[in-house]
């Protein structure tokens, strides 16, 4: 029966399909919802791994010992998991195994818009792009096979617009695939340097194979240019792709000697741009790219467009085939952003379509925020204040803190950089006259995966940064995942959990402090306690994210657990706005009453807001 | 007959989608604009659903993620006989629906000319009017009927009439069926496959108030 589904959804579909038995990633935009779908498939294990590397590697282990495996992770992610994957292209699979990258031209929720495109070329796997949700099902099926064929790992390369757009997908069903025997092998799998120059050789053997594969690929495909859209727009006597349409046959000749060659979404967002008029080149294998098809597509055009998202990928490959038509990329498209199609029209025919233009003084700005309830308010509200110091922050919610009123933050990096980062800093500042003293702040997935690390560290290298986990019981920004410090696992199943007090203590930290981040003066008390130390601290803030689904530990741990609220006493508020400056979504000033009014079906009563009026004008409602 | 086959005869409402077929120009696109937590999504959902049941094809685009934190948020909806791109293109949508009406300024630029824009007259207080660095204009709605014509709807009231504050993106989902023509589409059946069966009977009266909105 015919679905909807995100891109997401049909990976995780495809890799049911398929007979995937074993899956694992770490939670990142636009990628989660690939594994959260698996984990409800109960024929695949499926784990959140406490990083990218980790999932990986497990991944890989599951390959070798023979069963299907599947890990995901945003583009970023590749980054940390980048070591095992450059040697496990070299070793080749047992069980096939396929490595899902979400991409994220536009930068929506991340810190920069790498083309992981590049890692395929450079790590010397095979690659495709899908372009929508059923592309990703049947990409995810062909990519098993292709792996088991050509013993290689295959990346499959989405971004957020392939992710997290719905389309129709006709849905099949599951084959089982018997887990593959495992043989002793260190020819294949101990990558010594005697082993690994062999594997170096056949590991080039096996890409010329794949460029064949590409060459015939069902993925790659040309569209020859429709007849009937060609002269058809041309008789209209619209602009068509850049030549000003004379009109009649030999305005659609015109159009017929123009190409596109695009991958991915880029492909879809150009064809609402150049029509069925012109041909295309639909390149869903990108790696290694069809030099033959390539070259014969070019023949007889007069132009081509190469449209691609970030990098010039394809642009700078078919240049290397020296085709003789006009190669149009980046030189006229942007390598940033979306290639969306106001993007295309924009810079291939300096067209626009947009009729309405609102006065953009009158449009108020509208980023997010911390939600109402967010345990990491009462924290910023009140490092903000601090003078004299430098906060190392990372990426997660609370990276929100950066911007007004808390002003909280002074760099992010990635994943668990905040301890390190600030460790480097702390040394810089500790050899001038007046030491600026660093506070690093980061949450408990984070601190999980990664930040271990940096914390060994700072112990070890003898730093004296004040170091804050915010333990909200939860990987928050993603939309709630478990974690190996939440208690549960990715099937929602009871797991071991890590004592982060504990794991800290026990890498050398001997000043903790576990704190309600609520408490605005047992955030004081501790920061004031902890900036005066010469040696290095951390502060656990543990209080549940607003928004988590309580578990029965949580219940039992942490009161009142958002049952209360808060309400203005309008007879003691002097309308002073001074809580206002907490940033919560609950509250606003109402300049009828000259007071300031609480949302009663907002409000969860952290009571934040109460510890800051001068007045003792919010109470309990 | 599927209402697709419907529409494509002149069988459906006046302003049934005109379905040429041909260089892709049939597809017919909606935006869907708010603030994170009004519901944009479920409405689209239930949107994109009965579309795909009436035989078209149909995407949707929106983005997750930090946008989620009280931040603005667009969800595309594209319908057809073959849709290309997710992603509507600015000046193209054949209808503006704003859950908020600061956001309804904020996409304004993506309507089409003669495009229908529906507009809730509710009015969500960003965090930069909360903390008093900006003031949030008190024309908007002026502003918008300067461009186009605006059909302002009081959703928010009409759902605490229909007795549930939270159905007023069930009331918004009925000013585009209305306004769209897609009136033939049996929502009914939608609503009972998709939500909760306890929501089932208010929200298919909060359709009906929507299509009687506009």
């Amino acid at each position: 029966m015919k679905k909807l589904m995100t891109g997401d959804e049909a990976i995780a579909r495809g890799a049911y399909e398929a007979g995937v038995l074993f899956a694992s990633a770490y939670p990142g935009t636009p990628s989660t919802e690939i594994l959260e779908n698996i984990s409800g498939y109960e024929e695949i294990v499926a784990e959140w791994s406490p990083n990218e590397k980790v999932a990986l590697e497990s991944a890989i282990g599951a390959a070798v010992a023979g069963a299907r495996s599947m890990v995901s992770m945003k583009h970023v992610g590749v980054n940390v998991a980048a070591d095992p994957l450059f040697t496990w292209a070299y070793m080749g699979v047992n069980g096939g195994n396929v490595i899902v990258t979400a991409d994220e031209p536009g930068m929506f929720s991340s810190q920069n818009e790498q083309d992981n495109r590049n890692y395929a070329k450079a790590a010397k796997l095979a690659m495709f792009e899908p372009a929508d949700s059923q592309e990703c099902l049947d990409m995810v099926k062909a990519a098993y096979e292709l792996s088991e064929g050509y013993d290689t790992p295959v990346m499959i390369r989405m971004t957020t617009r392939v992710c997290h757009s719905k389309s129709i997908v006709e849905p099949g069903e599951r084959v089982d695939v018997p887990i593959k025997t495992w043989e002793k092998n260190p020819a294949k799998y101990v990558c010594l340097p005697a082993v690994s120059r062999k594997l170096r050789v056949k590991l080039e053997e096996r890409l010329q194979k794949l460029a064949a594969y590409s060459e015939e690929s069902p993925f790659n495909v040309v569209e020859l240019a429709d007849d009937a859209a060609a002269s058809c727009v041309a008789a209209a006597g619209q602009s068509v792709a850049g030549q000003s349409a004379a009109g009649g046959s030999d305005a659609a000749e015109v159009k017929k000697r123009i190409g596109v060659i695009a991958s991915g979404i880029s492909y879809f967002h150009a064809k609402e741009v150049f029509g069925s008029g012109v041909s295309y080149l639909k390149l869903g294998f990108t790696h290694p790219l069809p030099a033959g098809m390539v070259k014969s597509f070019c023949e007889g055009l007069d132009k081509v467009y190469i449209i691609e998202e970030n990098d010039p990928y394809i642009e700078e490959f078919v240049r290397r085939q020296g085709v003789n038509c006009e190669i149009i990329g980046k030189n006229v498209f942007p390598s940033y952003g979306e290639m969306t199609s106001d993007v295309i029209r924009a810079c291939a025919f300096g067209e626009k379509k947009q009729v309405f233009t609102p006065d953009a003084g009158k449009v108020i700005a509208r980023a997010p925020s911390f939600c109402a309830g967010c345990p990491h308010r009462g924290l910023f509200y009140r490092l903000g204040k601090r003078k004299d110091i430098m906060i190392s922050g990372d990426i997660g919610c609370y990276t929100l803190a950066a911007g007004a009123p808390y002003k909280a933050m002074d760099s992010t990096v990635c994943m668990g950089a905040s301890i390190s980062v600030g460790h480097g800093a702390q040394k810089v500042f500790n050899m001038t006259e007046k030491p600026r003293r660093v506070v690093t702040v980061l949450g408990d997935s984070t601190f999980l995966h990664t930040g271990v690390n940096s914390l060994i560290n700072t112990v070890y290298n003898n730093s004296n940064t004040v170091n804050i986990i915010l333990d909200n019981r939860i990987t928050g920004m993603t939309g709630h995942q478990q974690n190996p410090g939440s208690g549960y696992n990715a099937k929602g199943e009871p797991a071991p959990m890590v004592n982060i007090e504990e794991l800290v203590r026990a890498i050398g930290v001997k000043h903790v402090k576990v704190i309600d981040p609520n408490d605005l003066s047992a955030v004081d008390d501790a920061l004031d306690e902890c900036l005066k130390l010469e040696e290095p601290s951390v502060i656990i803030t543990r209080w549940p994210c607003a928004l988590k689904k309580f578990s029965k530990e949580d219940k039992a741990e942490f009161s009142p657990l958002f049952t209360t609220r808060n309400k203005v006493d309008a007879e003691r508020c002097i309308g002073c706005r001074a809580c206002l400056r907490c940033g919560c979504p609950a509250m606003s000033y109402d300049a009828a009453s000259k007071t300031v009014v609480i949302k009663a079906e907002q409000c969860l009563g952290c009571n934040v807001c109460a510890q800051i009026c001068p007045k003792d004008a919010i109470v309990k409602a | 007959m599927t209402a697709m086959n419907k529409a494509m005869s002149g069988e459906m409402s006046q302003a049934a989608p005109d379905l040429k077929g041909g260089d892709g120009n049939d597809t017919k696109s909606i935006l869907l604009v708010g603030v994170g937590g009004q519901g944009t999504i479920l409405a689209s959902k239930i949107l994109t659903i009965g579309l795909m049941e009436a035989g078209f094809d149909v995407k949707m685009s929106e983005i997750h993620g930090m946008s989620q934190r009280g931040g603005s948020v667009s969800s595309h909806v594209r319908y057809g006989r073959k849709v290309c791109s997710p992603v509507i293109e600015k000046g193209t949508a054949d209808m503006i629906v704003a859950f908020e009406k600061m956001e309804a300024l904020r996409y304004l630029d993506y309507l089409k000319k003669d495009g229908i824009l529906v507009t809730n007259s509710e009015e969500i207080p960003s965090m930069s009017v909360i903390t008093g660095q900006e003031a949030y204009p008190n024309d908007v709605l002026e502003e918008l009927a300067k461009s186009c014509r605006n059909r302002v709807v009081k959703a928010a009231a009409m759902a605490a009439e229909l007795g549930n504050p939270k159905t007023a993106n069930i009331i918004l989902l009925g000013t585009i069926i209305k306004s769209m023509g897609l009136e033939g589409i049996d929502w009914d059946k939608i609503l009972e496959g998709n939500i909760k069966p306890q929501f089932v009977e208010i929200n298919k009266k909060a359709i009906k108030v929507g299509m009687q909105a506009v």
